[in-house]
């Protein structure tokens, strides 16, 4: 199959949105959702066919090094100064795997959406959603230059609040949406000015001219230096920043856990396996330019343990299975992050950016099975909330066995999928720094930790009430997404990874380091034996532990009340003081000026009174004072 | 005299044709005729529009020099035009309704002289023609803002718009003077050769306040905005959607003229810091104003001085490109706002209501003109793909290429207000698709001119930005203007 077919991939996804959107209405539900599901096969199908051809065809290796390939690009915009702004497709060994990616977890989505959106309002809206979040996504990917990555990003963030506040008539879904949206909106400012700076100081947008000569690029920015640091560090930490605001990063974290009020397909498609870690990706594809920027790449490190920490500790004390999900995927991008910041090219070929992608891969797969077992069960039980749930192993035996295949590969037991990835991320990180080495790991014991939970909790622990509805598995349309996540699961950690995935396209052989891997285990086993004995049956002594250490229980309970902050700086300061306090002279100073001069010079002239003669007055003299002030101003300013 | 120099003035003759057009049919046409003159005074400037833009017109000067037209001011005025046409298709239905049956011609005819004076504005170059051209523009306004003969608050804010336009105008007559007296010329490129020198001078300072001041208000720039809101209030809904992007896109392209062509080659520095100022109070007041209104036409003047803020950023950036910016900015700005116009006017139209509240649950009834809004409030608030945001993306990369720090700062500041604006945007759309509300507006049948003029903007909204070749287009005109 020739790469130019890449394009059909981006236009049937465009094409069923037009489709559904414009006319699903008319058509009976279910010929939508077949429709959609049928369409997403084909993208899928040529997916496939294209990143295995780039992969597989050694014409496009040069030297062992496979390189990028331009299938399309068109000048799209000329902006003067030459620099222009181009859409096209770029494919080459992070694109294809994310081609791989994409289509593997939307159409699972697709397919398992007939089964879990049955009968709900909107379903054709909801497909129609789903083909253009999945042509953005694509688009996005295979963007050939910063700028028409930028686009696409903002029409992930789009398809996204579109289909987060799906159930629009439920208010906590809506409000989660707007705070998606603004959240990831500032972040993306970061994104845009980034991109400004990096187009003034590099006069293109074009990632291959970029990545061609990546250390004259820096350098040239090098001169400009603002609060100590370089035009061009500057430029690539605002665009980190971007994608630290899709990736949820901490502290623009806030945005991911409250978007789990959208239906949980979508969880699993856009908040675990595709969108959030679009700002890994931008990174990643930006990465030789980072290289020349180290201050930045040890910004990214710093922020990615940070966040895997801090979201590990609050997973630990969620009671909301789909928000232990989300934080649980904060924490994972987090390791991602971490990977590529203490990626060199010296140590050890790169291999943080190996591992960074080899997670993103892996990740996608067990996390997005992970929420759609998690759709499947709040499908029966209808509660988003452990309590309602336990002993679940009886009723759902096929969710019971991909969940807990799903948490052993997060978990980083071998052989499953989350084990070799985690490993090699560790590696890269104990390379670059012990005392961050033992801090992954520790996460990583969390890690084990937290899912045992979750699983304990949902599938063992004590028995409530099913006597009203008796759970059990679901249609095969929702079963077969799980069993065929779950197979890739188990065998995808044995992929020869750094065969096709290396940070310069060369070929680079995994071995397992045992003396990283064995502790790691180790620390895993420790995890889950500790849920184990909390969790398996029903006792006091989670809470007693929980009343032992009260403050911080709370503290991780409350998400140690960052989302308070945000409010009170947001509502009291800027809403409250700000916005309050213009809007109080207005009424008060000027509004009462004007009255007084109204009532005092007219107010013998009732009819006048009523026209507010005293404002225009009150107008013009602003107008005169205004104008007089500003000659003053602009000549104190330039005397 | 030769009088075939007037020929160069194409886009003003071909207005005065369809103003006598519609004229005569006003005058002499028998009365069962009447109800159909606001649909033919559509078509008459709808075929006018499209002859400006597609027919090969020819720029140059004429009166030696007193009138000049470029391929960028022919891009202006027909952009006018556009904006024009969308206000008349949107007035049809309230132009027809029985309290303006006996008026219902002096409306367009006033709305057409204005375009007229405008069209002069941005063609003069001589203070002279600009005054009759500002004054042209201003006074027919003035009726049209009362023009709602029964309504108190319609009464107020005329009286309130005369007062401040004839107060601005004297003050611009002052700066005016004070340049003369400096220079001995009117004529804008006498005056840049000839007032080189006055550096330091208080004189020149207080003039080009005096000047910005008169054009700030047409503009509605902070602190010459005071009129704004209370005008938008009152005065009927398609001249207050006129006077928010017609009028406002022409006094911005006159700016854009006088202060590069009188001032730039010598002053630049100085009237630099006086928009900088300006443009800093204009975008973060309207800004912050714009977050406490209920009523929606007070909202959207807030949110159009803002507006005003960012598309003065294109006079302050480097001159061509910052041209062609902001003419795209204007071009899209009227399609986003009118957008906005329409479906407060459709709804008022049919209710009355304008508060922000009474489009609680909008949705439920009226998902087309809630979609409408919503379009164009993501639009006025720069979210992509849609127009907006190219428009403001071009308008601050304009303004960085012209690289000095205060630009930075500058843009750094107007990209920061854009977040905030997009908070008071979405409570729009919040409050349509998500407040919930027992009785919302009933479902709206709404006229076939609002309905045409609404997916006119929609259309435009989506496609401007996307369909790059208008930005192209724009720019290979500006930069065709030797003066533009």
């Amino acid at each position: 199959m020739d790469l130019s077919y890449s394009i059909i991939t981006l236009l049937l996804p465009l094409f069923m949105f037009l489709l559904l959107g414009l006319f699903g209405m008319k058509m009976p539900k279910k010929v939508a959702g077949i429709l959609g599901t049928c369409a997403m096969l084909v993208t899928t199908v040529i997916a496939y066919g294209v990143a295995l051809k780039y992969f597989f065809d050694p014409q496009y290796m040069v030297d062992g090094v496979r390189q990028g390939q331009m299938v399309f690009n068109e000048t799209w915009l000329t902006l003067g100064h030459g620099l222009k702004v181009d859409m096209g497709i770029f494919i080459d060994p992070i694109a294809a795997m994310m081609l791989i990616v994409i289509s593997t977890i939307s159409m699972m989505v697709h397919l398992y959406s007939l089964g879990y959106m049955h009968g709900e309002k909107g379903f054709q809206r909801y497909y129609a959603f789903l083909a253009l979040f999945t042509f953005s996504m694509l688009g996005l990917v295979v963007a050939t230059n910063i700028f028409q990555m930028f686009i696409f990003f903002e029409m992930v963030g789009v398809s996204s609040y579109l289909l987060i506040g799906f159930y629009y008539e439920k208010n906590s879904a809506v409000s989660a949406s707007k705070k998606a949206f603004i959240v990831t909106r500032f972040a993306d400012l970061g994104f845009l000015i980034g991109i400004m700076l990096l187009a003034y100081y590099c006069g293109t947008f074009d990632f291959k001219t970029l990545m061609s000569n990546p250390g004259s690029i820096v350098n040239s920015a090098a001169g400009v230096t603002f609060l100590g640091c370089s035009a061009a560090s500057w430029a690539l930490a605002l665009i980190f920043v971007g994608g630290a605001g899709k990736s949820a990063m901490f502290p623009l974290h806030i945005w991911l856990p409250d978007a789990m009020e959208g239906p949980t397909p979508v969880s699993a498609l856009i908040h675990a396996a595709t969108m959030v870690v679009a700002g890994v990706y931008l990174v990643a594809r930006m990465f030789p330019m980072y290289l020349f920027t180290p201050e930045v790449l040890d910004l990214i490190t710093v922020t990615g343990a940070v966040t895997a920490l801090y979201a590990a500790v609050v997973a630990c004390a969620q009671t909301d299975i789909k928000r232990v999900l989300a934080f649980s995927t904060i924490s994972q991008i987090a390791f991602m992050f971490t990977a590529l910041g203490v990626a060199r090219p010296e140590l050890h070929e790169g291999v943080g950016y190996m591992a960074s992608m080899f997670h993103l891969f892996t990740h996608a797969m067990f996390k997005g099975l992970l929420f759609l077992c998690a759709g499947a069960i709040i499908h029966m039980v209808h509660s988003n909330e452990m309590d309602a749930m336990g002993n679940l192993r009886k009723y759902m035996p096929i969710t019971h066995i991909t969940f807990l295949i799903a948490c052993l590969a997060i978990a980083g037991i071998p052989p499953f999928a989350g084990f070799f990835s985690k490993d090699e991320i560790l590696v890269a990180v104990y390379q670059q720094s012990t005392f961050w080495g033992v801090w992954m790991s520790a996460v990583a014991g969390l890690t084990a930790f937290y899912m045992f939970r979750l699983y304990y909790r949902i599938f063992w622990w004590n028995k409530p009430d099913y006597s009203h509805h008796t759970p059990h598995d679901c249609e095969w349309v929702m079963t077969v997404p799980l069993v065929i996540l779950a197979l890739i699961s188990c065998v995808a950690g044995f992929i020869p990874f750094g065969h096709f995935v290396t940070w310069n396209g060369g070929n680079y052989d995994i071995h397992i380091m045992w003396e990283v891997a064995a502790p790691s285990i180790a620390i895993a086993v420790v995890g889950i034996v500790v849920a184990t004995v909390l969790y398996r049956k029903e006792n006091s002594l989670p809470d007693r532990i929980a009343s032992s250490m009260k403050g911080l229980h709370r503290a991780a309970y409350r998400r140690f009340y960052i989302d308070e902050i945000y409010m009170f700086v947001t509502h009291k300061i800027i809403f409250g003081i700000i916005c309050r306090g213009i809007s109080w002279f207005d009424h008060n100073i000027v509004d009462g000026f004007m009255n007084l001069l109204a009532r005092v010079t007219n107010g013998a002239a009732y009819s006048i009174r009523k026209l507010q003669s005293g404002q225009i007055q009150m107008y013009v003299w602003v107008y005169y004072i205004g104008a007089l002030l500003l000659a003053l101003v602009t000549c104190l300013l330039l005397i | 005299m030769d009088y075939s120099q007037f020929m160069i003035m194409h886009h003003e003759l071909g207005l005065l044709v369809v103003f006598l057009l519609v004229f005569l049919f006003d005058t002499f046409f028998s009365k069962n005729l009447q109800s159909k003159l606001s649909v033919t005074a559509c078509v008459l400037f709808g075929i006018y529009t499209l002859a400006c833009f597609f027919l090969p017109l020819k720029s140059g000067e004429a009166f030696s020099g007193m009138y000049a037209t470029s391929p960028i001011v022919m891009s202006i005025k027909n952009i006018l035009n556009v904006g024009m046409f969308i206000v008349l298709l949107q007035s049809v239905k309230w132009n027809n309704s029985a309290a303006q049956i006996v008026r219902r011609g002096e409306f367009i005819e006033l709305m057409l002289l204005t375009l007229f004076g405008m069209f002069l504005m941005v063609s003069a170059r001589h203070f002279l023609v600009f005054i009759i051209g500002l004054e042209t523009a201003s006074l027919p306004l003035a009726a049209l803002v009362a023009f709602d003969k029964k309504e108190y608050e319609s009464h107020e804010a005329a009286v309130k718009y005369i007062f401040t336009a004839v107060f601005s105008s004297a003050i611009y007559m002052l700066g005016l003077s004070f340049v003369y007296a400096m220079s001995g010329s009117l004529y804008f490129g006498d005056i840049a050769t000839r007032v080189v020198g006055a550096e330091g001078s208080f004189l020149l300072y207080v003039a080009l306040a005096f000047v910005i001041a008169g054009i700030g208000f047409k503009i509605s720039m902070v602190p010459f905005h005071l009129w704004t809101a209370d005008v938008y209030q009152g005065a009927p809904t398609s001249v207050t959607s006129y006077l928010s992007v017609v009028s406002k896109g022409a006094g911005a392209f006159a700016a854009l003229i006088i202060l590069t062509q009188v001032f730039g080659s010598v002053y630049s520095q100085v009237w630099e810091w006086m928009l900088f100022i300006l443009i800093v109070l204009t975008i973060t007041v309207g800004n912050l104003f714009a977050i406490r209104q209920n009523n929606l036409k007070r909202f959207l003047a807030f949110s159009s001085i803002s507006q005003a803020g960012y598309i003065m950023l294109g006079v302050v950036a480097d001159a061509s490109v910052g041209a062609a910016a902001l003419s795209y900015y204007v071009l899209v700005y009227i399609f986003s706002n009118l957008a906005a116009f329409g479906v407060i006017q459709a709804v008022e139209n049919a209710t009355g209501k304008v508060e922000i509240s009474d489009y609680n649950g909008l949705y439920k009834t009226n998902p087309k003109l809630s979609f409408t809004m919503m379009l164009a409030m993501f639009s006025l608030g720069g979210i992509p793909p849609f127009a907006g945001f190219f428009s403001k993306f071009f308008i601050f990369s304009a303004a960085l290429e012209q690289g000095s720090v205060a630009m930075y700062v500058l843009v750094f500041i107007a990209l920061l207000n854009t977040i905030v604006s997009l908070y008071y945007y979405l409570l729009v759309v919040k409050a349509m698709f998500i407040t919930p509300n027992d009785n919302p507006i009933e479902r709206i049948k709404s006229h076939w001119s609002e309905r045409a003029g609404m997916v006119v903007c929609v259309a435009g909204i989506i496609l401007v930005g996307l369909v790059s070749v208008i930005y192209t287009f724009l720019n290979h005109a500006a930069d065709a203007s030797q003066m533009f």
